[in-house]
């Protein structure tokens, strides 16, 4: 695979133009050639389930939202469900994950507990965080999950900080850290590129670029609006990703992570996707139409992309699919009800856990 | 006119530096620009160039000596036709310098170095320069008789980390000219040759981006050190300290941990101004999730940075510029600790009680000197961590004394010393024979103005008019 990255690349779409500097073109990917690496049956299936237990897991803290069980901030990842599911099959054990705060599909992609993550949602004391951290802020130290962060771009030195670990350990592990278009835009983002290049730090750099920094336009707040070359002023190859086809955000990952994993130094993915809802519970997304949120979900749906692979090479039937669908949505109403049920922490927590 | 070459101040904390090197020699003709002697400071060796024209006279500090005083005169410079007969009497010379503003205007030290300076060749006493030592009083935590040697407060801090960098493998230093320079401030000397560069690292200027790599990799269960060339530079990281080092583990529900230091000097160093001089130990004090410290002696930063390195959480390692070249003794001790959280009673007494920490305690203790001249006998006490808050140890003093001064180089509103007031209004009131009063540096950014500078900051007058305020004497 370490060869592979500097191949045209399986299942990109529209990269930027060929750098400047020669290395960095050798680099980059010029993508165009929608050749796609396909999956195999079990590989559609797990990704299916995987994509849609996120939905549904989104679907229920929603609702549980809007019944006063959920509090604060809620940000939801519907639509952008196969960023993750992807780039987690390129992960080996050991490896780590980190984000900002739209972090509920992270956290399930990883392997967290829906329970725990629901639980956290509702601040009670089987909550990943012991309801102490709520939404934007729930870790999995078993499952490498280092949050979930509130505080935007923040997320990015310390996942450089994580594959810093890895390097000093030499470990051979990859920190995936994941940011969004608006994020992408502070300044400690580049400071830590700057590092990651200049220590060959293995990690991956995942900017999931779902068009609107909260209500802002991607063109109207980036100067540079394709964020894969984000890093080339740091020699740091990068390639734009369909992120709505999860084959596509599969092939990349296994390219960038090799590439980081084998000590070349960090690695940009940019991926174009999209999220359905508003940037978080109470946001209205009057600044785009529903014309567009339309289109994107009749044409690029992510879990409809696989469901339709599915039925039209007859590896599951529409009965199949439904089994697979009423399995999670009670995987998820046992997550909900356990959320709702748990009781909220001992009031002697408030003092627990600010010291070790 | 026979040209006096003077010792120069290389540095905004420079009092003394070493001759080290005659470049030229007696009778050597000078050119402006030559290099004409080179100069040891506690932080580097300096060249010293010549300014003025003409033939080098005199030599009136010999090479080799140490501690000069800056603005000692060094060397003569004739002009054309001038004979070295022409050299006035040195005697002369140090009058010139007792009258020439204070170059190294430090705030420790009413009364500038330079005008205690002898005539040439000038070697500062450095009991002048050193604070006073609460030698009286047993180090609580050292074993009786143990063997002390005299160490910088410097070389205390490079010693602790190296000590504990060869007991654990997972710690390590970052930050800005840690590595290849050995430190802006000479703390990381010789552990770049002792540990290479995986584990002394030079970072770019970009104090948010690796205040968050040294965060990140804590998390991960690493034990860095990260160093800030000042606490001024770590307002650009201060998110990364307080939203990312000091909450995590709350948020987490216990489950990832952040053991990290984040050391450098802090307050005013000399003559840098307002942005370069700020105490920022209210700051960090505020902040559940955090431990604050900042030690007085060598000794105590020692033992204290070591005890900072090996905690599991974040904490503030507040030093300051004008101590690092201070001596005091340092207990010889395979493995001395000093643990966080703890003051220390620096010197006894029973009619006041003086409340300071880190430079703050330079004040307090020539304060006490002077009250005790007067009759008034201050028990003063060294904080050391200022979070978590030793305050039990103060109302313990209060309670005898029923007075109490605290004493920083903050600014008075919201700082340390009004929490230390408040804690006495509510656990210590009835104890209380005075309202207690605050020593603070003045509500203004700092001035660069020497004299202004002087007025910003605290000083032992107003500690010794404070406590004899609160003893009606």
């Amino acid at each position: 695979m370490a060869l592979a990255a500097k191949k045209p690349a399986a299942g990109t779409i529209a990269a930027g133009k060929p750098a400047a500097q020669k290395a960095l073109a050798r680099r980059s990917e010029k993508a165009g050639a929608k050749t796609i690496a396909e999956f195999s049956k079990a590989e559609e299936l797990a990704a299916y389930r995987e994509m849609l237990a996120i939905r549904r897991f989104e679907e229920k803290a929603g609702q549980m939202y809007g019944m006063g069980l959920i509090g604060g901030f809620c940000h939801l990842y519907i639509g952008q469900e196969a960023v993750v599911v992807g780039m987690q099959l390129a992960l080996q054990p050991g490896d780590q994950v980190i984000t900002g705060y739209r972090d509920h599909g992270h956290m399930l992609a990883c392997g967290m507990d829906p329970k725990g993550v629901m639980a956290e949602l509702t601040g009670r004391r089987g909550g990943y965080s012991k309801g102490k951290g709520g939404s934007m802020h729930m870790f999995s130290v078993e499952k490498g999950f280092f949050g979930g962060h509130g505080i935007v771009g923040a997320q990015v030195s310390l996942g450089t900080g994580l594959a810093f670990a890895d390097a000093y350990r030499q470990n051979g592990n990859v920190c995936l850290t994941y940011f969004g278009d608006g994020a992408a835009n502070q300044g400690q983002v580049y400071e830590s590129f700057n590092m990651a290049e200049l220590w060959k730090l293995p990690v991956v750099y995942i900017i999931e670029n779902n068009k609107y920094a909260m209500g802002t336009a991607v063109s109207r707040a980036s100067a540079q609006t394709d964020f894969s070359r984000r890093g080339a002023s740091f020699n740091i190859p990068g390639e734009q990703v369909d992120g709505m086809d999860v084959r596509a955000v599969k092939a990349a990952g296994e390219r960038a992570v090799e590439f980081a994993r084998s000590g070349k130094g960090p690695y940009i993915l940019e991926m174009l996707t999209y999220r359905y809802r508003g940037h978080s519970m109470s946001d209205p997304a009057k600044y785009r139409s529903k014309e567009e949120v339309q289109k994107m979900r009749t044409e690029h749906d992510p879990i409809e992309q696989v469901r339709n692979r599915l039925l039209e090479k007859g590896w599951a039937t529409e009965d199949d699919l439904k089994a697979i669908d009423a399995e999670i949505r009670e995987t998820m109403n046992a997550a909900a009800d356990f959320a709702s049920s748990d009781p909220e922490p001992d009031v002697s927590e408030l003092y627990t856990d600010i010291l070790r | 006119m026979p040209v006096e070459i003077l010792m120069p101040a290389l540095s905004p904390t420079m009092e003394k530096g070493n001759l080290a090197k005659w470049i030229k020699k007696e009778g050597d003709a000078v050119k402006s620009g030559d290099v004409i002697a080179e100069i040891e400071t506690d932080k580097a060796t300096m060249e010293v160039e010549a300014v003025d024209e003409g033939t080098l006279g005199k030599i009136l500090v010999p090479e080799g000596t140490q501690d000069v005083a800056v603005n000692t005169p060094i060397a003569v410079i004739l002009a054309d036709g001038e004979s070295a007969g022409a050299i006035a009497d040195p005697a002369a010379s140090a009058k010139a310098a007792e009258s020439a503003p204070p170059v190294a205007a430090a705030p420790l030290e009413p009364s500038p170095v330079a005008a205690s300076a002898p005539a040439a060749p000038a070697v500062v006493n450095s009991a002048v320069a050193s604070p006073p030592q609460p030698a009286a009083l047993p180090e609580p935590d050292v074993p009786e008789g143990t063997e002390m040697v005299t160490q910088t407060m410097r070389e205390a801090l490079r010693d602790a980390m190296a000590e504990e960098m060869r007991r654990d493998g997972d710690v390590f230093i970052m930050g800005e000219e840690v590595a290849e320079y050995q430190g802006a401030y000479k703390i990381t000397q010789g552990l770049l040759q002792e540990f290479g560069a995986r584990r002394v690292i030079d970072t770019p200027i970009t104090e948010h981006g690796f205040a968050g790599v040294g965060v990140g990799a804590a998390m991960a269960g690493l034990k860095p050190i990260v160093e800030f060339m000042t606490f001024n530079f770590a307002m650009q990281a201060i998110d990364q300290i307080i939203n990312s080092a000091a909450k995590t583990h709350y948020m987490s529900g216990g489950q990832i941990g952040c053991s990290i230091v984040f050391r450098g000097p802090n307050g005013a160093a000399a003559r840098v101004a307002a942005q370069h001089s700020q105490d920022y130990t209210a700051w960090y004090s505020h902040i559940p999730g955090l431990k604050v410290v900042a030690p007085y002696t060598a000794a105590d930063a020692k033992g204290l940075l070591k005890a900072a390195i090996r905690d599991p959480n974040p904490v503030i390692f507040l030093e300051n510029e004008i101590l690092y070249g201070h001596s005091s003794p340092v207990p010889k001790l395979d493995d001395f600790i000093v643990p966080l959280g703890k003051a220390k009673i620096a010197r006894p007494g029973a009619d006041v009680t003086l409340v300071a920490w880190s430079i703050g305690m330079s004040y307090a203790l020539k304060a006490a000197e002077e009250l005790s001249k007067k009759g008034i006998e201050a028990e003063v006490i060294d904080l050391r961590t200022i979070r978590p808050l030793d305050i039990d140890t103060v109302i313990a003093s209060v309670k005898k004394t029923g007075r109490c001064v605290t004493v920083e180089e903050g600014w008075p509103q919201s700082g340390v010393g009004a929490e230390i007031v408040a804690q006495l209004v509510e656990k210590a009131f009835d104890y209380l024979d005075a309202p207690v009063l605050r020593v603070t540096g003045k509500d203004v950014p700092m001035p660069y103005a020497a004299n202004l500078e002087k007025l910003a900051l605290p000083n032992v007058q107003e500690v010794v008019d404070a406590a004899r305020a609160v003893t009606y004497r």
